[in-house]
């Protein structure tokens, strides 16, 4: 099973300190213009404001109006010149501004910057980093909440990553920008600031105090393709990525179960080796993610352990999902995957 | 619950719904008197560094050099030494015997697809020649020109064209969609105008790193009409990238004529202006026009005064492309009446008239020219053909989705490759 970092990669990065993961991502976009002259950033109201979500806060001061920059309302402006400088040889990181709206920039990264390489066979490539919020529980509405996650994975040619913790978001953008292929990194919001255990009703969470929110302030990298392996357990494996991989502990830990929560990390390329390992050991498995569920995410997982692992299971595999209607506002709460539908499929599961 | 307006008898006059027709079909008689055409030599050239406002007379007009008399004329001539022109020259007809035998070699079967320029050749390698050789091209697929204009060898363009085991993009793009990093030749795709924004941000790179080269992208008129065109517009004028947009007016996207990108109602190069983009309207036929307008916005783009459009008001002579039938759609007699002539005619009939040329000479270079191609597609075809099992090796085909295979896609290919042995038990092992 895939773990995370090794020692001397974690002593190299200097000084940890607490940081939630809008801090976390803004010293990895920092750390990687510090080291990279063509490492650039773009995209709306991320050069002086800082961005919406402040991921980017201070980083236009700190190295110049040409590095990181405003850019029109034009997703597929932003994407395609992108893709035009990356041939030119730079690293871009363009950040759309919510997932919701990366749909304009569709064809840019579908048809150019995902097969750019592939078409001139290696001649030119595309290594940038699309950044973009993701996910729901902000009370965003049906057009600041989505997770299209799915779309990207079934493109030949791009790279999906979701952090769930301050430590994995720096590690894994770092390895984002210094990847060489195009790739999308889904921020989930509602954990921007503190994991979030489902419970809406309840106070928000910090990420104060947490081993995951200490933060290296140096350069460090998570590989992509390892997932990380939450708690251990013997009664189910539950594979998440996302804000879901907190609500989903949260309810193990409330119902007392022992699960094996895997976090996913990557969906393309996915730890196979590491969802196959944990299935085999625990028999049962539980896919939880905030996508809408038909042809989600959650279907291939689905379908990779049923034909890997089907003598291994001693219960179908379960889905719990978003529901396959647009997002709605004011009934947020009654669409987010929350403790009540893992906790139903958890005992469904169990009682097999 | 029926509006008031439903009611028989109310004033408002009924709306109208506009839908274009070009002025000629199959078997009509073609008048190209509708179009304008101003003396060579008449427009005025504003300097490289001027406001963009005060080329906007420009959009509405036509940049014209080559006369009635084929000598040059006005302040857009470029003053091009006679070996420049010849070179010109023999580049243009190089095109056109490539597209010759290429056609041809389609039509026996040698490869699925081709794509002639007849009659746009100017446009490609008069610009390539104003442009400096490293200076990035970002091309649609009707720019051959440029590649020869750079000195591609024939051959290694005939092994894309063929897919065969030679062709360096591995058989994967259709015949035409050329890439050569080496000629500052991007990678060409099949979806349209997506070149708009990567050249202007190749050429937002290269102003940010301090760099010299600038970018020039071209694009048919159809395609205007693409989200693409406005965004990189949009962020052309945004940052003032160091960009030439190429808007090839060929009058024709396949069978749909330019009034369904918006011609009726405006120029394509009046569409600089609304952005605060410098635009040029320039007679596409004429191979000294094309290359001082590319020439004006090369020297702008480099000296900061920042991106240009320029439509190259020019005529499509021949299909879209192998798959289509002009026939069917558009008069017979369009490309022979396009009263701004031909560009390798126009060019060569001033090189003889300032004594530079002669006819035996262009008779004698045609016939070199055909030799040369000739060569090369035999040589090409020692590769292989499309379709005749000299293609690259199997596993290639699961090369470069990423730059290392993943484990999904080793898996496929192990697939692949056990599928391959039993259709084709018979061929050897790649």
């Amino acid at each position: 099973m895939s773990d995370v970092i090794t020692q001397t990669q974690t002593e190299a990065a200097g000084e940890t300190r607490h940081m939630n993961m809008i801090e976390a991502i803004n010293s990895a976009l920092d750390v990687m213009l510090t080291r990279d002259p063509d490492v650039i950033l773009l995209g709306e109201d991320i050069g002086y404001f800082g961005g919406v979500f402040r991921c980017t806060a201070g980083l236009q001061e700190k190295h110049g109006k040409t590095r990181v920059f405003d850019t029109p309302i034009s997703e597929c402006g932003i994407i395609g010149v992108a893709v035009g400088m990356g041939a030119y040889g730079l690293r871009p990181v363009p950040e759309i501004q919510f997932a919701d709206y990366i749909y304009p920039g569709l064809d840019q990264l579908i048809s150019e910057a995902a097969r750019l390489r592939y078409r001139s066979a290696a001649e030119f490539i595309a290594p940038m980093t699309v950044r973009s919020p993701f996910g729901g529980g902000i009370f965003g509405g049906q057009t600041h909440s989505q997770s299209p996650e799915a779309i990207f994975t079934h493109v030949s040619g791009l790279k999906t990553v979701v952090p769930a913790t301050p430590y994995d978001a720096k590690g894994l953008l770092i390895s984002c920008i210094e990847d060489n292929d195009p790739v999308i990194f889904f921020e989930p919001k509602r954990i921007y600031n503190g994991p979030f255990d489902g419970y809406y009703d309840k106070p928000a969470k910090s990420w104060k105090g947490r081993d995951d929110a200490q933060v290296p302030d140096g350069y460090y990298k998570i590989p992509l393709g390892k997932a990380r392996m939450v708690t251990d357990g013997d009664a189910l494996t539950i594979l998440a990525y996302g804000t879901m991989v907190h609500v989903a502990q949260a309810v193990c830990e409330a119902k007392g179960v022992d699960a094996q929560i895997l976090d996913l990390r990557t969906l393309v390329p996915l730890d196979i080796e590491a969802i196959e390992a944990s299935v085999r050991h625990t028999g049962r498995c539980l896919i939880v993610h905030e996508a809408t569920r038909t042809s989600g995410f959650g279907a291939e997982l689905s379908a990779l352990v049923t034909e890997r692992c089907f003598y291994h299971l001693e219960a179908p595999v379960e889905r719990v999902t978003g529901f396959d209607t647009p997002y709605p506002h004011s009934l947020e709460w009654a669409y987010f995957p929350g403790p009540v539908r893992i906790g139903e499929a958890i005992d469904k599961i169990l009682q097999d | 619950m029926a509006s008031a307006n439903d009611a028989k008898g109310h004033n408002r006059p009924p709306l109208r719904l506009h839908v274009p027709e070009p002025f000629y079909r199959p078997g009509d008689a073609v008048d190209f008197s509708h179009v304008t055409i101003p003396p060579a030599g008449a427009q005025p050239r504003p300097d490289e560094a001027c406001p963009a406002r005060d080329t906007y007379p420009l959009c509405d007009d036509l940049i014209r050099v080559l006369g009635e008399d084929n000598q040059a004329h006005g302040p857009w001539d470029p003053r091009l030494a006679p070996e420049t022109l010849r070179q010109m020259l023999r580049e243009m007809a190089l095109v056109r015997a490539f597209d010759n035998r290429m056609y041809r070699a389609q039509r026996q079967g040698k490869t699925s697809f081709y794509m002639k320029c007849t009659g746009e050749e100017a446009t490609s390698v008069c610009a390539t020649h104003a442009l400096d050789a490293d200076d990035m091209i970002f091309p649609s697929y009707r720019q051959q020109g440029c590649l020869i204009a750079r000195g591609y060898r024939l051959t290694e363009m005939i092994n894309q064209i063929y897919s065969n085991r030679a062709d360096k993009l591995k058989g994967r793009q259709l015949p035409i969609m050329y890439c050569s990093k080496r000629l500052n030749f991007f990678s060409i795709s099949g979806n349209l105008a997506t070149q708009l924004p990567q050249a202007t941000g190749f050429a937002m790179a290269s102003a940010s790193k301090g760099d010299s080269r600038i970018a020039a992208t071209w694009v048919g008129e159809g395609s205007t009409a693409e989200g693409d065109f406005h965004s990189a517009l949009t962020f052309a004028t945004v940052y003032n990238a160091p960009v030439i947009f190429n808007v090839i007016n060929n009058q024709w996207a396949i069978s749909s004529f330019s009034g369904f990108a918006g011609a009726e109602r405006a120029n394509f190069a009046a569409r600089a202006i609304g952005y605060g983009v410098a635009g040029l309207r320039v007679d596409g036929n004429d191979p000294l026009a094309v290359y001082a307008a590319e020439r004006w916005a090369a020297d702008r783009a480099r000296s900061n005064g920042g991106p240009t459009l320029i439509e190259h008001f020019t005529y499509r002579a021949e299909g879209h492309s192998t798959s289509d039938d002009p026939s069917a759609y558009r008069s017979a007699d369009e490309g022979s009446e396009w009263p701004l002539g031909d560009p390798v005619n126009r060019l060569k009939n001033h090189l003889i008239a300032i004594g530079e040329w002669s006819e035996a000479q262009q008779d004698a270079q045609d016939a070199e020219l055909d030799t040369m191609v000739k060569e090369a597609q035999k040589e090409a075809e020692k590769n292989g053909i499309l379709g005749h099992g000299l293609h690259h090796p199997f596993a290639t085909m699961f090369e470069d989705v990423f730059e290392e295979l993943p484990w999904h896609l080793k898996e496929q290919s192990e697939q692949a490759i056990r599928e391959r042995q039993i259709k084709w038990p018979e061929d050897p092992a790649e």
